[in-house]
């Protein structure tokens, strides 16, 4: 078993239960490198469950598989085993261990998101347009969406002079803010973030964690993958551990 | 002793993009004396969408490209494309005349040599009208206005929209097939190694453009590329290919980050 503890620290005053999001149950991933001609453990047997405006953080030791659970959820990863049974906005469920392709496709567009330490910039589009986007995508009005844009990007630090500038030319830390600001502009309904605040500065930091409290309150449930997990402390409701996996030469791994 | 694969899950078939697949093709083979090109390739491609398809050369990707642009018709499998005249439809089945007018009308492709698209020593706006032409557009002002219109969206500097393709730059030429490309407002855009050959920094702009034109008008597009960082920006979807079939198929970044076959694991790492 991976999953040993599954602390409770839950939700005081919340009188109604909330809807459920996701049931992960036995989930296992291994990968197979076969120009090493053997497996490599991803993680196993991992099972939990997620309620709207849960935040669920996930702790282990690195290589316990945390980042590669998230990416198995948001399907980077396929998994060999288990069920991820996520519960749509209108009702409908699907396993997103199994969804076909353009399922997953169209659920990255508005139901599950998904934030990494790593901005994708793109020539000539500029900080406000490119965290704007999501929103135009979503029948927002272009100008109503910039402003939010600006709003967010300010929240975060940046620089005003810098909301019409490429961000291809910006340092780390800048491209990060953006890279933030694009991803939270839109509150899913299931969010993934792997290790979120590395790199940013105190602002931006106190800008996320409050950005992040405010799409709990709006009922966005979380699992998160934090290299100081204090930043978050107190958003956390569950904590979910991974314990590594043996590699074992040539060996066949959780069969 | 061998580490024996541990299968990834089967995936169930689509549940929420229920809408009838823009392109479907089954079966399709396709022999060039003794060696077969093609050896019943199965595509599905949804409104919308851009497919990928990475192989090297030899792998039957420009073939696959050629029979979806109805250039060449395969030996074997059935073609169809969800537009209203010809619904259910096989396209291979259609006569030379009808081919070429549905090509015209609702397939836009860019090549990767500018030669194999364009007139080089016609002006760059007539290139652009003689799509137009073809479809039976005759109003000069209209056919100006409308190449004019294909070209400010390809992100062409209009102010050269009357020079020759010969006398532009390569990154200028393939903005050129791309404007005749999308005159038309295609149903399907096909892109043979749109940016293989140009400077890095101009590949980066074209596809960028590209970008944009998909957002902006959700077109959907087939790219084939033997470059995984152009599929990589481009792809939602990507078909592996090796010696006329498909070994793989899956999600960008999946196919990117978790190859499941091993000539993808080796294609992948030679890459990275």
């Amino acid at each position: 078993m991976t999953l040993d503890t599954t602390l409770d620290r839950a939700a005081a005053g919340s009188a109604k239960p909330a809807a459920r999001v996701l049931a992960v149950d036995g989930l296992t991933k291994t990968f197979m490198m076969y120009h090493l001609d053997r497996r490599l453990p991803g993680f196993d047997d991992v099972s939990f469950t997620l309620a709207e405006g849960e935040f669920l953080l996930l702790s282990g030791e690195n290589g316990a598989g945390k980042s590669t659970l998230l990416r198995t959820l948001f399907r980077t990863y396929v998994p060999n085993r288990g069920t991820a049974l996520f519960h749509m906005s209108d009702g409908g469920t699907i396993d997103l261990a199994r969804a076909a392709d353009i399922d997953i496709v169209q659920l990255r567009k508005g139901e599950i998101g998904f934030v990494t330490q790593f901005l994708n910039a793109r020539p000539r589009v500029s900080a406000e347009d490119l965290v704007a986007e999501p929103l135009v995508l979503a029948g927002r009005p272009f100008e109503a969406a910039r402003e939010e844009a600006r709003r967010l990007l300010g929240a975060f630090g940046l620089q005003p002079a810098l909301f019409p500038a490429y961000p291809s030319t910006f340092s780390g830390g800048e491209q990060q803010k953006v890279n933030l600001a694009r991803a939270l502009i839109r509150p899913p309904r299931l969010l993934l973030l792997d290790e979120p605040t590395a790199s940013l500065d105190r602002t931006a930091r106190a800008a996320l964690v409050d950005r992040l409290a405010r799409m709990k309150a709006a009922g966005v449930a979380m699992i998160g993958v934090f290299h100081h997990p204090e930043d978050v402390a107190a958003l956390v409701d569950r904590d979910v551990h991974l314990t590594r996996q043996k590699i074992r030469e040539n060996a066949d791994v959780a069969e | 002793m061998t580490a024996r694969p541990m299968t990834v899950l089967p995936r169930l078939a689509p549940q929420l993009a229920t809408a009838a697949p823009l392109l479907s093709m089954r079966g399709v083979a396709k022999r060039y004396g003794d060696v077969a090109a093609l050896k019943g390739v199965d595509v599905t491609v949804q409104p919308g969408e851009v497919l990928g398809i990475v192989g090297e050369s030899g792998s039957g990707k420009s073939t696959l490209l050629r029979a979806m642009n109805l250039e060449e018709v395969p030996d074997a499998g059935r073609y169809t494309l969800d537009i209203p005249a010809y619904r259910e439809k096989d396209l291979f089945a259609l006569d030379r005349y009808q081919r070429r007018m549905l090509r015209v009308r609702e397939i836009g492709i860019v090549y990767q040599n500018p030669h194999a698209g364009l007139r080089m020593r016609h002006s760059s706006s007539g290139n652009v009208a003689e799509r137009l032409v073809v479809s039976g557009e005759r109003r000069f002002g209209e056919l100006r206005r409308r190449a004019k219109d294909a070209l400010i969206a390809s992100d062409f500097p209009i102010a050269r929209m009357d020079r020759p393709p010969v006398e532009l730059s390569g990154g200028m030429q393939q903005r050129v097939q791309l404007a005749k490309a999308i005159a038309l407002e295609p149903t399907l855009l096909l892109l043979d190694e749109p940016t293989t050959g140009l400077d890095v920094s101009v590949q980066a702009l074209v596809l960028d453009t590209l970008k944009r034109l998909q957002r902006e008008r959700q077109i959907t597009m087939v790219l084939v590329s033997h470059d995984l960082g152009v599929i990589r920006t481009m792809a939602d979807r990507v078909m592996v290919m090796r010696h006329g079939a498909v070994v793989e198929e899956g999600l960008a970044d999946q196919v990117f980050q978790d190859p499941q076959h091993p000539y993808t694991q080796q294609l992948v790492h030679a890459k990275l």
